[in-house]
């Protein structure tokens, strides 16, 4: 009896996720890559790597799902649905509902809330604002002139906290370089960094339930659960690989069926 | 897509009608601006009009071509403008818009009417029953051409309307006789009130018909035709051309109704829409919901132009009633009652909130409404940030994903 596939593949504004499930469900390939600013090629090289990574020669005939910021620049997908949905798509596939999922992504954040039938309940995003998000991260390592990687073993190992008040990304790095002037050690900084990303996150929803928290953020950052832990009573999970969770989302969309999308 | 595959709510033939009847009210403002007669007030959209057309002035209305300045996306190049001369960014984006395109000289009214200018005022007329923000705009105007500025005082929060709101509005209306008859040089005659505040009464009972269209299922037109729609309402209420026009809304609206036919093909879902349009976007947002088959069937905002406490008989009074009644007006629980009552009615399974930057009165999610919406009424609501004419407080992309995924999720109730 052969197997049936299906996938998804989520064209996000730092980097392009692409699963592969078959019908059991259960994930046989991922790739992740950075999009850069080709959407389409970036779709394409993520797609035939996660093939690659199933050991699947061809992926023709496979019903393809596309999500993220990019989703109507895949040529290969069948449909498109929005990160919101796949996102908790792929949370309750771990976790059961309810859930909360609290989605930090390079640009964005989101908070989705799902019921005990894994039905969307309601969700946020983060206003036009980008702190608090990846991007607000990378500025503050472009600051402090360090690797990106190197802010959540600091984060972590910081025996103090240096608060930061400001809303804003910019006005953040300014109070990051009055900080550093003072004499403030760079690890404490950088948990006042840390800080300032829940604290936006907790701004935008409440959290109830259990906690999922998924995004490459995390991925790279997991001292960021830990954060959250501490402001609420819930439970907090990650999923084993958060930042492919919305494109495997998508690709359970893409096994459960349904026709091509003309608006793409 | 092609243009021509994009999908397209169904257009309303009365539209060429409305067209003729908005030009020529801007090409009578132009030429009593070229020839100095009759005289023209500048007054409030939702401000006391009746008493201006009844003693014989050209009525503009600025908000009017703030929203002219926002559709045609002139207003984000001329905000700038006013900001820069102390204007803050977080004011009205009307008056930022406005006071930006005097400065810089320039007026949609060129491109559509070929209208040199907007026409000066020779008194400018306010009612701060939507914020505070007009009387500061008209004062600008004030200065600058160095004419008479009067205006109304409108109570604010107001749960339920009483006498003495009544009265107090009434005599400040009473008030402002002396200077129009000055600088109109017409007696105020209380037979020609009586006859405008009828005729505004007649307009604003066929406005609240047409919107009522809206229940039907399909509906037979959109937030985005009222929009649009709602132009004479605003501009030429207490003429006899809006009572004509609406008649004729009317009549297409509900011979649609009578043969089922939809504005959105497909109608799976209906919204209602809270706060302001995003003028710049309509076009761009219409065509979204129209291709995820979904009609935002009523709003709060067409709304503000249900005038039905105008009485002839009894005209000042009844233009106080009136104009403190609305919705902007009144106190969270009024407002929030008003709100279950239209939801309901016209079958809504979810609200939109868009939450204006510059327009703190018309955003009514900044205080936990929607949630209390959404666990009083068991209907989903979505807040969008944007703002009326502002484009650089818009994000399209979060925006269009916003408004995707609540569809969906509407698609997972259903």
């Amino acid at each position: 009896m052969s197997v049936r596939f299906a996938a998804g593949v989520d064209v996000g504004s730092c980097t392009t996720k692409a699963v592969i499930v078959d019908d059991e469900p259960k994930i046989v390939g991922s790739h992740v890559m950075y999009s850069g600013t080709d959407f389409q090629s970036a779709s394409e090289a993520a797609w035939d790597k996660a093939l690659k990574d199933a050991g699947i020669e061809s992926g023709d005939g496979i019903p393809v799902v596309s999500t993220g910021y990019g989703r109507k620049s895949v040529p290969f997908s069948s449909r498109t649905v929005t990160e919101i949905s796949c996102h908790g798509r792929g949370c309750v596939y771990f976790v059961p509902g309810p859930i909360t999922v609290v989605d930090i992504g390079g640009q964005d954040n989101k908070i989705i809330k799902l019921d005990a039938q894994g039905r969307r309940v309601s969700f946020k995003m983060n206003r036009k604002c980008a702190a608090g998000t990846g991007a607000f991260l990378e500025e503050m390592a472009l600051r402090l002139r360090m690797p990106l990687e190197q802010l959540n073993g600091l984060a972590e190992s910081a025996d103090g906290e240096v608060t930061l008040g400001s809303y804003c990304t910019v006005f953040s790095a300014t109070e990051v370089l009055e900080k550093i002037k003072a004499g403030h050690p760079v690890d404490r900084i950088v948990r006042g960094l840390f800080h300032s990303v829940v604290k936006r996150i907790l701004e935008m929803d409440t959290l109830t339930d259990t906690v999922v928290i998924t995004g490459g953020v995390i991925e790279h950052n997991p001292f960021l659960a830990e954060l959250i832990r501490q402001y609420t009573q819930c439970p907090v999970q990650i999923p084993p690989h958060p930042q492919i969770t919305g494109a495997l989302g998508a690709a359970l969309y893409a096994l459960d069926g349904g026709s091509k999308d003309s608006s793409k | 897509m092609s243009e021509k595959d994009k999908p397209a709510r169904k257009s309303i033939a009365a539209t060429s009608q409305m067209k003729k009847l908005m030009a020529d009210h801007f090409l009578s403002l132009d030429a009593a601006r070229k020839e100095g007669n009759p005289k023209i007030a500048w007054c409030t959209s939702v401000g006391p009009a009746e008493l201006l057309q009844s003693m014989g002035f050209l009525v503009y209305y600025p908000e009017n071509h703030g929203a002219l300045l926002g559709a045609t996306r002139m207003a984000t190049d001329c905000i700038p403008l006013a900001n820069a001369i102390g204007y803050s960014p977080d004011i009205c984006s009307y008056l930022t818009a406005d006071v930006g395109a005097y400065l810089k000289k320039e007026t949609p009214l060129t491109k559509a009417y070929g209208i040199e200018s907007i026409p000066k005022a020779d008194v400018l007329v306010y009612n701060t029953n939507q914020c505070r923000d007009v009387q500061d705009w008209f004062s600008f105007y004030a200065r600058e051409w160095n004419v008479p500025i009067v205006g109304v005082h409108t109570h604010r929060s107001v749960r339920a309307v009483q006498d003495h709101h009544i009265a107090d509005l009434a005599a400040q209306i009473k008030a402002m006789i002396p200077v129009l008859e000055q600088v109109s040089g017409n007696k105020f005659d209380i037979d020609r009130l009586r006859e405008t505040v009828g005729l505004s009464l007649e307009c604003t009972q066929l406005w609240r018909q047409v919107l009522a269209t809206g229940a039907a299922v399909p509906a037979p037109l959109t937030f985005f035709d009222a929009t649009i729609h709602m132009a004479p309402a605003v501009v030429l209420r207490g003429l006899p051309e809006a009572v004509e026009y609406y008649k004729a809304l009317l009549a297409e609206l509900n011979e649609r109704i009578a043969n089922k036919i939809p504005a959105v093909e497909g109608e799976r879902h209906r919204l209602y829409w809270d706060g302001m349009p995003v003028w710049g976007k309509l076009r761009d947002l219409s065509e979204q919901f129209t291709s995820l088959q979904t009609n935002v069937v009523a709003s709060t905002y067409c709304n503000s132009w249900i005038f039905e406490a105008f009485d002839p008989k009894d005209p000042f009074e009844s233009m106080a009633r009136a104009y403190t009644e609305l919705f902007i007006v009144r106190d969270e629980s009024y407002k929030e009652a008003y709100m279950d009552q239209w939801i309901k009615r016209f079958s809504v399974d979810g609200a939109i909130f868009h939450d204006a930057k510059t327009c703190p009165n018309n955003s009514n999610n900044r205080y936990g409404l929607p949630q209390r919406m959404t666990d009083r009424l068991g209907i989903p609501t979505l807040v969008i940030n944007g703002d009326l004419n502002d484009l650089r407080c818009y994000s399209e992309e979060q925006t269009r994903t916003n408004i995707e995924a609540f569809v969906e999720q509407l698609d997972q109730m259903n």
